[in-house]
């Protein structure tokens, strides 16, 4: 296997310089907020998303965890692409993510959809390490839900 | 290489047994794998060793030539299937030394050999006739340690809620040693039972017991010795360490998945009550009631993994054969030029001893501030296997202050060109991640 299809260099930028990384309280205060933490317990990885939104968009998407280089830019990366996304929007990203790393290294990624989130797509290839590109999202879904705005109904086929 | 001073007097160097490593590697037919285009380096023996083709030709013969149940049969083959398995029981008696045969339980691994035990306290816990010794309450103390496997932590933790028993535990040092330090506090008279890890599968370190034996015999408990990660690496006389119970489990010495052992003296398996009910475990069953076989087929109910036990008896024949004493030292050398290699790599740091002194060839270690998860993908990628994560044993990562560590660990047939390997693929971690 080769290593670079892994390691994309779009990961390792993510991994070393974080975006949005750190827990953030709303700005708004009638904000709804929603809060998750996900364990890998295989890899004792963790991760914290907190989601606000007005109900409509996510205003915020915060995280903070500990992990491996693919679950640490996985979470940069959904910050990136869902945060002041409306819902749905969010949703069909989400769900395309999801489709992704259950491919099995299968399906052909939309970037217009993905943005950086392509760059997993060699992280499919890697039964072992699916669960660390969507720790993140699976947190993310769980915190939006507790904001009272559901995502995706779809579940992860390991 | 380190070079070890022995005082003169003492058994010198070239004392030492020694085999021939690279014939030892040809009996294992998996060495011979490409991986991702290398050469298999395969430093994860601590999670499960190699077989040798020694183990499984038997393995294969017994199915093929002798497959029948045991303890039940007049015919031949159950006859043959009979005597293979008890002489695997016999063999392994041997190994480590048991006064009698009767006194080594089969079991599935260690973590089921610790739950029988554990189980046995919980069921004499809820009869007012069984042996005092197993009998636990509220008040009654349970002692493991921060080194432990989770096999050696969840049994006693589930044990403690079920009986109202307390559990406690030996704190560990900064150099990845037992702190001895507060024994008297902790083993004390109400202390029923303490189960501690001989060589700790996460730190490489080997307890000293003798002082622990001493205080256990003292308060009146008993001792159980978690011998997974030692058995297979030294040789193993329960006489000799005084233990009442020892745990160990086929597939990290040359045997199969699926059978390990229960050793335990013969006079407390006879006061323990059964803990799996069903056949081959009983003297006579009625309706209303059973009484019980003795041990140590009452502690074996059901169709036993009986080819998987007459090729762990082929297993400890091999490991004999080569002698424990020089696989030992064939390992003890690997880890020292381990340590010196390792040491000279930048921002590696080892959890546990440092000194090939009182540790086996188990080392684990962080480098810089890459997850253990993408070092063991990398070196993957240059076909060096070794484990990543927290090994079992989260207790032991949470006192180091990490959520999981790179481990390597080495066998009889480690060569220090693998170390190598190990050495050079850290580099190559190094400048993915720099």
């Amino acid at each position: 296997m080769q290593l670079d299809q892994l390691y994309q260099e779009i990961i390792l930028d993510h991994y070393k310089h974080p975006h949005g990384r750190g827990l953030r309280e709303a700005a708004d205060t009638d904000a709804r907020v929603g809060e998750a933490h996900h364990v890998n317990p295989t890899c004792g990885d963790e991760i914290t998303v907190r989601v606000t939104t007005d109900g409509k968009v996510f205003t915020d998407i915060s995280y903070d965890g500990m992990g491996c280089s693919i679950s640490q830019a996985s979470a940069s990366v959904l910050h990136e692409l869902l945060r002041g996304r409306a819902a749905d929007d969010a949703s069909v990203v989400h769900d395309a993510f999801v489709a992704l790393m259950s491919g099995r290294g299968q399906v052909t990624p939309d970037e217009e959809v993905l943005g950086d989130g392509v760059a997993f797509a060699g992280v499919a290839r890697y039964p072992a390490r699916v669960k660390c590109a969507l720790l993140s999202w699976m947190a993310f879904k769980d915190a939006a839900a507790r904001a009272g705005v559901g995502v995706s109904p779809t579940e992860v086929e390991a | 290489m380190t070079t070890i001073a022995i005082p003169p007097g003492m058994p010198q160097y070239d004392d030492v047994p020694r085999y021939d490593v690279d014939a030892v590697r040809a009996d294992f037919p998996i060495l011979d794998r490409e991986i991702n285009g290398h050469r298999l380096v395969y430093l994860d023996s601590a999670n499960t060793s190699h077989k040798p083709r020694q183990v499984l030709d038997v393995l294969a013969e017994h199915y093929a030539r002798h497959n029948a149940n045991v303890s039940r049969s007049v015919h031949t083959l159950g006859t043959e299937a009979t005597e293979a398995y008890e002489g695997a029981r016999a063999k392994i008696a041997a190994f480590i030394n048991a006064p009698s045969v009767d006194e080594v339980v089969f079991t599935k691994n260690s973590t089921e050999a610790i739950n029988i035990v554990a189980y046995a306290f919980s069921n004499a816990s809820l009869r007012a006739d069984a042996d005092p010794r197993f009998r636990l309450g509220p008040g009654d103390e349970i002692v493991i340690s921060e080194m432990e496997h989770h096999s050696n932590i969840v049994p006693w933790q589930l044990l403690a809620e079920r009986t109202g028993a307390t559990l406690r535990w030996f704190p560990v040092t900064d150099h990845g040693r037992l702190d001895e330090s507060g024994l008297a506090d902790l083993v004390t008279e109400r202390t029923k039972i303490v189960s501690l890890v001989h060589t700790s599968n996460i730190l490489g370190t080997v307890n000293a017991t003798a002082r622990i034996t001493q205080r256990v015999r003292e308060v009146g408990a008993l001792l159980l010795l978690d011998c997974s990660q030692s058995v297979p690496h030294m040789p193993m006389d329960v006489v000799d360490h005084d233990a009442d119970f020892i745990v160990f489990t086929g597939h990290k010495m040359c045997g199969p998945t699926g059978i390990g052992v229960l050793w335990g003296r013969s006079e407390l398996l006879a006061a323990m009550p059964p803990v799996l009910g069903g056949g081959s475990m009983i003297e006579t069953v009625t309706m209303a009631r059973s009484t019980f076989a003795a041990p140590p087929a009452r502690f074996e109910a059901g169709t036993p993994p009986i080819a998987e036990a007459v090729a762990l008896g082929a297993a400890v024949d091999y490991l004999s054969g080569i002698g424990m004493r020089a696989v030992q030292w064939h390992e003890k050398e690997l880890t020292a030029y381990a340590l010196d290699a390792l040491a000279t790599v930048p921002g590696l740091r080892i959890f546990g001893p440092n000194v090939p002194v009182g540790r086996g060839g188990t080392i684990s270690f962080a480098l810089g501030d890459v997850h253990p998860h993408d070092v063991g993908q990398v070196l993957d990628s240059l076909g060096v296997q070794v484990r990543v994560g927290h090994h079992c044993a989260k207790p032991v990562c949470t006192r180091f202050g990490v959520p999981a560590m790179t481990r390597a660990s080495f066998y009889l047939y480690t060569t220090t060109e693998e170390i190598d390997a190990l050495v050079a693929g850290l580099e190559q971690v190094r400048k993915v991640f720099d």
